[in-house]
This record gives C-alpha cells, structure tokens and sequence, in this order.
C-alpha cells in the first residue's frame, strides 16, 4: 500500500513540477519547479528500489549530485539574468526572438 | 598504298601550319613591336611564298604519278565520339591541288602588293597576321578531307573575312559592314551544319570519299533527302559565296583594305561555295531539282548584279558587283554539271579580279596619296572624281586594261574561254530541258552588261579629262614596283590561263577538264550529260560571245562621254531607274523593314520585355526568391523568444512521444 502512495504522491509533485513550468514566469520559480520535478523523480526511484533492489537508490544519489551541480549552474545564469535585466520575469526575457 | 604516300605530298600538313605560324608571329609582333615592319613583312609574305612553293612541289609531284585515287592524310582523330569519330584528314586530289594553288599563288601575290598598299597604316603587323591567318583556313577548307574539317576553313575565313572588313574598325561604319558579312554568312552556315546533320544521320559518314561512295546507293536519286540536302548546302553557298538572297554583305565588304577585296572578297574566299557545291558533286547530281535551283540562282545572281554594276560610282562598288555577277557565272558552271567549267571561271575569275581589285587599289593609292598632300576631304574611290589617269599610272593602266579583256570576254583571254565553256555547257543542256536555255539566255545578257559596266569603269577611271582637282593633279604618280609587279603578274595569268583549258579538238585542249575528270567522273555518271556540244556548234557560241562582248563595248564608248562628268561633289541627283540601280533595288531598306526590323523588334518587345523580363526574370530567378523568404519567414514565426511558449511545446511534444511510445 505504501508503494501506491508513494507513486501517487510522485504524481501530484512532479505534475505540479509541469504545471509550475509551464504557468509561471518568474525564473526562480521555474527553476524550483524544475527541481521539484527532480525529487518527484527521486521519490519514484526511492520507493520501487524497496522491491527491486538497490540500483534505484544509487540512481538517486546521481540525480541528487547533478542537481546540486544544476542548482549552482542553474543560480548564476539567473544572476547573470537578473544583472543584465534587472529582472528575471521570463516574459521579459526574449533576445532569441526570430 | 597512294602512289603518293611518302613524298613530299606527306608534309601537306605544312601547307596549312606555316601560315598558321605566321599568323602567331605576326600576332606577336602586332602587340610587341607594331612598328617592326621588316618582321612582319618577312614573315607575311614569306610563309604564303614558301606555302605556295610546296603546294607547287607537290601539284608536280602529282603529275606525274597516278593520282584517281585522293591522298588522304590522317593528322589526329578530332572527335571521337561513340559512332561519330571524325579524323582531322587532309585530302589531295586533283581538285583540292588546282584550289591550293590558286590561294597561294593568287595569295603571294597580294601579300606582296600589300607591303606597298599597307605601307603607312599603323596596324601594318596586325594586317599580315590576320592575312596569314586567312590562308591557313582557306587551305584548310580546300584541303579538309570531310565536310567538318571544311567548315572549320569555312567558318575560319568567314572569321578572317570579319577581322578584315573592319580592320579600320575605329570606323564604324566600316565595323558595321563587318558585322553584317558575319551576320548574314551564319544564316547560310546553318543551312550547311544542318546538311551535315542530314548526311550523317542518311550516311553515317561525313567523309568526302565516303559519301562519294554510298550516297548513291543510299539515297535516292531525285529523291526528296537528297534535294533537301543539297538544298541546304547550297544556302550556305549562297552565304559564302554571295548569290540571292544572301549576297547583300558582299558589296559592303569593301570597306576593307583593298587588297583585301582583291584576296578574300574576289579571287578565293567567295568562290568557297562553287568549290563546295563541285566537291559536293555528286550529291547535286543526284538532286537535279538542286541542280536547277544553283544554276537559276547563279543566272538570275549573274544578270541582277551586273545591272547594278551599271550606276555605281565607288570603283570597288562596281568591282564588287561584278564579283557577284561572276561568282553567279561559276554556279550556273556547277550547277549545270559542268564542274571542270565552273573551276576554270573560278581560276581565271581569279586571276583577272584580283588584277582588277589590285589596279583599283592602285588608282586609289594615288588619288588617296594625291588628297592627302592637299588634305582634301574628297572620295578617293569614286569615279567621278578620277578621269585621265592612264597618262599618270601607265602600267596600272595597262595591266588593268587586259583584266578588263579578259573580264568582258574578248578573245583569246581567259576569262573569254571559261564564260564561253561554262554557258555553252547551260546551251548544251538546253536539249534536256528548255529551263537551261533560259539560263543561257540569262547569263548571255549578263555578258552583254559586264562588258558595258567595265567600259564605264575604264573610260571614267582612265580616259578623258582629270577631275582630281588641280591642286591635286600634281601630287598623282604610279605606285611603287612593289605594287606594280603583281599587277604584271597577274596580267600575264589573265592573257594565258585561258590555255589550260582550251576548247576544241586538240591534243592540247580541255587540259583542266582531264586533269579534274577523275573528281567529277562519279557526279558526271550519275547526270548522264551529253559529253559536248559540236564544234560548230561550239564554234558558233563562241562567235556570238565574242560578237556580244564586242557589241557591249562599242555601246557603252558610244553612250558614255567621260568629258561630261563633274566630280562628286557637284554632280547632280540621279532619276528613275538609273535612281534604283544607284540605290541597288532598294534591296537592303527590303530587307532593313522585312526581317530586321521585325527581328528586332520581336526580340526587343517579346523575347526581352516578355520573356526574358516577364518570364525569366519574374517568374524564375525573383519567382523562386520569394517562395523561399516566405517560407523562412513563416519559420521565423515559430521562434518567438518565449520561453514559455518553447516549453509548452517541449511538454506537448514529449507527451505525444511518450503516448506513442506506451500505445
């Protein structure tokens, strides 16, 4: 029972990691979301590793470092963002515009 | 094995390299050294002479042995392509040595008395590269052993013929007359590509002897191929060799050097097309309708020039329609059949017109040299402002008093004989069918008028009072030996070359006729003409000739009165016909409105604005422009710089991989 719980929960966070994405416009926002997505992930990987061994708890351990390397790339170029733009509302944000 | 093979009649690739040779020296030393005149002469005529020595050593060569066989001499395989494979072949046979020797001889001559007429000119080392030029590809087509390596000559001296024509091309309307010869030859010219094309296709092969051997068994004789054939050679024909409707460039060809007139446009390249139309033969004898059509032609050619003859002004005009009237002479000669008559006018015509060219060059050497020490503006060609000059120029005079026989059929001078042989074979024809009565007839009159038009040229050149001018009269004087001595040349081949085909029964006449018999044996089986007129009857054209030249003269010295012209500056209008004739028939305005301006006016309104504008340009290049910058702007539109937008699409794009992929 927990394993369902578990998963549905994994659910809920990762859609509410798209949803966040996906309707919001503030970068830091976004970028949370991103990360929630991530540990929704993790939650997933956490909770069938009980029934099919380890290999989904190392998985873990490598999302956990990547997005700690995530989170430090991730935050300068928001910086960088902000001190270019005095902002960091995405709406604001086109200079790719074709 | 070709008796000749491994004499010197190998080295006739030289005949046509030498030439070639002096063309790039004298090319060299026209932009290096412009003023080394002594190199450019001793190259210029020094390579025809040596060209003309070999063609000689080899015309002896050919004497004596057997020669009914052509010499063919491979030089490299030129296009080899699938089953087209055409050699680069000379050919020597009785035909192509008579034709070499005429262009290197009548060549030489010319070369030399340039030096004197070109003296002055700056562009002297340009005018002998182009000059040698000229002979290389003029032996080149008479020599070629297949119709492609002919038409290499034969558009080569067309080349050489444009180049001459405007040689003072800082005049336009000389660069003009250039550019009309060129013009008018290519329509011609392709009438002569696409008889290749036919021949090739029927035959399967382009070679002289190899459509000799199976055009008679592969076409059929009067059949329409053949016609159509031969049809079509014969307008190139009339493009090269001037004839109706084509011979339009030819008078205005004059406005090259005079020398060159006496060379390109009278003595050989002109004459190209009788020469095609005889190597030809026997493709025109299998197509009489052709046959009917080169010598109607050349009749009508010979009585319409010869009528313009009568009011031109400009020494060379005359001399220039004369040259048409005469090359209409040599088709009714090839057209009729009789080919060894249509060569021997062509040689003697070659002979006495370029004498004549060469003394009219003469006359105007003086009369320009005599203005240019008064530097008077007044035409130096014209007639009307000439009168007297035989007291000054003695020998010009009486050198070209013998063309001038010769020219209007006074016996015993060769052109006397080779017009006598050539419309007494239309008469003799006359027995098949009428039409070549008319023929005759028809170059019977033209005799009549050549010798009144060339009365009035001598009487208003040589005889009565001078009207140069009196401050002029002075400075007029005979030109220099350089000059006259190819004119006394030349005088002796006109009072002579009758002898190399004489009429009659003697062991001495018809020399030429034997001598080509071998050339022209096959076209003769295939026509089946009459070997020859009686000699009473022949006896009696000939009296007739001789009684019509002499009645041309005698009228023409009755109705003209040299005393009565004035120069041309204060000579009054002319009216009526005589109006026509100096206009020429208003032919070229015809053909100004008929096809140039419509030409010109098609290709401006709709191949230009239409086409090349509207179509091409719009359409095509700007056309497909703007398919591509409007379907790369409908792809800019996908990049909005939103990222917003960017991941909405990421989601719905991984949502339909992901669907499709646990479907």
């Amino acid at each position: 029972m927990l394993l369902s719980q578990s998963l549905g929960l994994s659910a809920v966070l990762f859609t509410l990691g798209v949803a966040g994405v996906l309707l919001r416009r503030n970068a830091i926002v976004i970028f949370m979301c991103v990360e929630l997505m991530l540990n929704a992930v993790n939650l997933t990987f956490v909770a069938l590793s009980r029934q099919l061994g380890f290999d989904g708890q190392v998985f873990v351990f490598f999302v956990m470092t990547v997005a700690a390397a995530e989170a430090a790339v991730g935050l300068a170029i928001i910086i960088a963002l902000y001190r270019h733009h005095d902002t960091v509302n995405l709406d604001n944000i086109n200079l790719l515009r074709g | 094995m070709n008796p000749l093979a491994g004499t010197v009649a190998d080295r006739v690739g030289l005949l046509i390299l030498l030439p070639l040779i002096g063309f790039v020296v004298n090319g060299v030393v026209a932009f290096a050294r412009p003023k080394a005149k002594g190199v450019a002469t001793a190259v210029g005529v020094g390579s025809v002479a040596v060209v003309f020595a070999l063609a000689a050593g080899i015309f002896g060569k050919m004497i004596g042995v057997q020669t009914d066989v052509p010499f063919i001499k491979p030089l490299w395989a030129w296009i080899p392509a699938g089953d087209l494979r055409i050699e680069f072949a000379l050919q020597l046979d009785r035909l192509s040595i008579v034709m070499a020797l005429v262009v290197t001889g009548v060549g030489s001559l010319i070369h030399v008395f340039s030096v004197g007429y070109m003296a002055e000119d700056p562009g002297y080392a340009r005018y002998f590269a182009y000059l040698n030029l000229f002979i290389a590809f003029m032996l080149t087509l008479v020599l070629g052993a297949s119709f492609p390596v002919l038409f290499i000559g034969w558009e080569g001296v067309g080349l050489c013929s444009y180049l001459l024509i405007g040689f003072w091309f800082t005049d336009e309307e000389k660069a003009r007359a250039g550019l009309k010869a060129f013009l008018v030859n290519r329509i011609g010219d392709a009438g002569f590509l696409v008889a290749m094309f036919m021949l090739w296709k029927h035959l399967g092969t382009l070679n002289f002897v190899g459509v000799d051997a199976s055009a008679p068994r592969l076409l059929a004789a009067g059949g329409s191929t053949v016609t159509i054939i031969a049809l079509l050679l014969f307008l190139g024909c009339t493009g090269k060799s001037a004839q109706i409707p084509l011979y339009i460039w030819l008078p205005d060809a004059m406005a090259g050097p005079t020398p060159v007139s006496a060379l390109i446009h009278a003595a050989t390249m002109v004459t190209a097309g009788v020469f095609l139309v005889a190597r030809a033969g026997v493709l025109f004898a299998l197509a009489p309708t052709a046959q009917v059509v080169v010598a109607g032609i050349g009749a009508l050619t010979a009585l319409f020039a010869a009528t313009i003859g009568l009011k031109q002004w400009d020494i060379k005009k005359v001399l220039a329609y004369s040259t048409v009237s005469q090359l209409g002479y040599m088709f009714i000669g090839v057209g009729t059949g009789a080919y060894a008559a249509g060569i021997f006018h062509l040689m003697t015509h070659a002979f006495f017109k370029a004498l004549l060219f060469l003394g009219a060059g003469s006359v105007i050497h003086a009369m320009h040299g005599a203005y240019h020490h008064t530097h008077s503006h007044a035409d130096a060609q014209d007639m009307r402002n000439m009168g007297g000059l035989k007291q000054f120029m003695p020998t010009t005079y009486r050198t070209m008093f013998v063309a001038f026989l010769a020219i209007a059929g006074i016996f015993p001078l060769a052109g006397f004989f080779s017009k006598d042989e050539i419309l007494g074979a239309a008469f003799n024809r006359g027995s098949v069918a009428p039409f070549w009565y008319l023929v005759w007839l028809l170059g019977t009159v033209a005799a009549f008028i050549t010798a009144v038009y060339m009365t009035r040229l001598m009487l208003y050149t040589f005889e009565g009072p001078n009207r140069t001018g009196d401050a002029e009269r002075p400075h007029l004087h005979e030109t220099p030996a350089v000059m006259t001595v190819p004119l006394v040349v030349l005088a002796v081949l006109t009072a002579l070359g009758g002898i190399i085909n004489l009429p009659g029964k003697w062991a001495a006449s018809g020399w030429l006729e034997r001598w080509l018999d071998p050339v022209t044996r096959q076209a003769d089986a295939v026509t089946h003409l009459q070997a020859h007129l009686s000699s009473g009857g022949e006896f009696g054209l000939m009296t007739l000739a001789l009684a019509i030249a002499i009645a041309g003269i005698w009228y023409a010295r009755a109705k003209l009165h040299p005393e009565a012209l004035v120069p041309a500056d204060r000579a009054p209008a002319e009216h009526g016909f005589a109006k026509l004739l100096l206009e020429k028939y208003r032919v070229d305005e015809l053909y100004q409105a008929a096809i140039v301006r419509p030409l010109v006016a098609v290709s401006r309104g709709v191949l230009w604005k239409g086409i090349d504008v509207g179509l091409i340009d719009s359409a095509g290049v700007n056309g497909s422009a703007v398919v591509a910058r409007t379907l790369g702007w409908m792809g800019t539109r996908l990049q909005s710089g939103n990222l917003g937008t960017y991941v909405v699409l990421f989601v719905i794009g991984a949502l339909a991989v992901l669907g499709a992929l646990i479907r």
